[in-house]
């Protein structure tokens, strides 16, 4: 067992032993190992090095360090900088495991259902790797490569992911059966950058990795009045968006729902995410949202 | 210690309560949990689940509330660990775990000590929240008896004596 204290420890750690686990918040690890399903004969703790922390703000991009938790996201101000991630967080499982959970491990474990990426792949975020031997940066779409999959190589770990803080409109669905401790049935993160004029859709739960759906987002970036800042669209062309992010969807049966409904909902997810986006103003307030 | 092998048994020192235990022999997979209750003897904190779904493990960890099952005990050492036990003195109750006892909150009592813990997380953090607020608060610790009315009830009566609305 091995808690670093600092990064170069950390990397100097997974260096000398690529098998050891890593564990972050534990929220997906430890489950594993409480039912047998892994033994770990080395672990080594993420948790306590202080350059995989928090977060902060560089240019015009925000660092989400590895050991961001769901708890983090949610407080202000990164709420306000990516009220996206800060809705996605507030419907992972519960307090208990917002507190623990981080994007790190949400990012590594890679689940269909991770609720932070289609946030992450909405807004083109960057993963950042790191091993002793140094770092790279990798598109979050091709970081995550299958279902629980990963481009992580042995000694590497993610440190970061970078995010643009543009202005922007973001908003994040989820459907499930309850609003607590819930694993998405499907979701749905938008962004609408007012600098690049463009809408982008990441779909959760509804295929081996997230998706974007380009064609929903051709629509809604013509459909979306830059200069007020708000969605206008007709009845039709709403059905249209629905129809066409429903057909980006890959969706699979399984036990939490057919892969028919989940082709509807995530339709009617993007149709209501792009209703109710609304760009802040230049002080970065938001009119209320319908 | 890098590389230790899994039948490698660790020893290590807790805090727990603000009282120091030694643990030895240890295996690296434990959780904190499981350590709690088979081997510093503090079966507060009940397994029900072992996967986060439940929150009858509920503790503080460096004043954080997170499932002990999910903790992976060696990565607790050095931190401030509190339990059901440590929330009030020895053969007593904290104002919460009597407001439960009044208020019928408790029937099988088997999520009563997680629920104890995180109505004290929550109101040491917010001492007047809403109700939605309280049942946010509350969405990670399962209740198969009450239909929580009642659990609501005596978080309701603690929120209003600490206010001092209620004598
Ligand atoms: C009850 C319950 C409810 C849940 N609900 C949800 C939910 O609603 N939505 C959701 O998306 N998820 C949910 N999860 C899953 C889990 O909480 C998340 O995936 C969480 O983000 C995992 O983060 P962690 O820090 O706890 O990961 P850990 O369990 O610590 O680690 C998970 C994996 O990531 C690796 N890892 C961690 N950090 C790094 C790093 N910096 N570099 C490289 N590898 C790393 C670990 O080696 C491990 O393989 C739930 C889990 C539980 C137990
Ligand atoms: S036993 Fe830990 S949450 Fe159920
Ligand atoms: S009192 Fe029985 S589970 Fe809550």
């Amino acid at each position: 067992m091995l808690v670093p204290a600092s990064l170069d420890e950390l990397l100097a750690s997974v260096a000398a032993d690529t098998r050891a686990d890593l564990i972050a918040g534990g929220t997906d690890l430890m489950v594993e190992v409480n039912f047998g399903r892994r033994s770990p004969e080395s672990v080594i703790s993420v948790a306590l090095v202080p350059e995989l922390k928090s977060w902060y703000r560089s240019g015009d991009e925000v660092i989400l360090n590895a050991a961001l938790t769901y708890s983090e996201m949610m407080r202000p101000p990164l709420c306000e900088l990516l009220p996206a991630l800060a809705q996605a967080a507030r419907t992972v499982g519960s307090p208990q495991i917002r507190n623990a959970g981080t994007i790190g491990g949400n990012l590594a474990t890679a689940s269909p259902a991770g609720d932070t990426l289609p946030v992450l792949a909405a807004l083109e975020a960057t993963v950042v790797l790191e091993s002793a031997e140094g770092g790279r940066a990798v598109p979050v779409g091709e970081f995550i490569v299958s279902v629980k999959r990963t481009s992580l190589a042995p000694g590497e770990i993610i440190r970061s992911v970078r995010v643009p803080a543009r202005r922007a409109a973001q908003e994040f669905l989820k459907v499930g059966t309850r609003n607590a401790m819930v694993i998405a049935v499907c979701s749905v993160a938008l962004v609408a950058d007012a600098e690049r004029r463009e809408v982008h859709l990441g779909l959760g739960s509804v295929g081996p990795v997230p998706l974007r759906a380009p064609r929903a987002e051709e629509l809604a970036t013509s459909l979306f009045d830059w200069d007020e800042g708000v969605p206008r669209a007709s009845e039709k062309e709403l059905a249209r968006l629905a129809e066409l992010a429903s057909e980006a969807a890959r969706p699979i049966d399984d036990h939490r729902s057919t892969a028919r409904y989940r082709r509807h909902a995530v339709g009617v997810c993007a149709r209501r995410a792009f209703e109710r986006a609304r760009l802040p103003d230049a002080t970065g307030r938001r009119s209320v949202t319908p | 210690m890098t590389g230790a092998i899994a039948s490698a048994e660790l020893s290590y020192e807790l805090v727990v309560n603000g009282r120091h235990h030694d643990v030895n022999g240890a295996l690296a997979g434990e959780s904190l949990l499981y350590v709690l209750r088979n081997r510093l003897g503090l079966p507060g904190s009940k397994n029900a689940c072992e996967q986060g779904e439940c929150g009858s493990c509920s503790v503080l960890v460096d004043g954080v509330l997170v499932c002990a099952c999910l903790v992976l005990a060696a990565t607790a050492v050095g931190r401030e660990i509190v339990t059901v036990e440590g929330l009030a003195g020895p053969g007593e109750l904290s104002d919460v775990q009597e407001a439960f006892v009044e208020n019928g909150a408790v029937q099988c009592g088997f999520c009563t000590p997680g629920l104890v813990v995180a109505v004290h997380d929550l109101l040491g953090r917010l001492p007047d929240p809403s109700e939605l607020e309280i049942r946010e608060a509350i969405s990670g610790n399962l209740c198969r008896c009450t239909g929580y009315g009642r659990i609501l009830a005596a978080i309701d009566e603690v929120r209003r004596r600490r206010l001092g609305e209620l004598p």
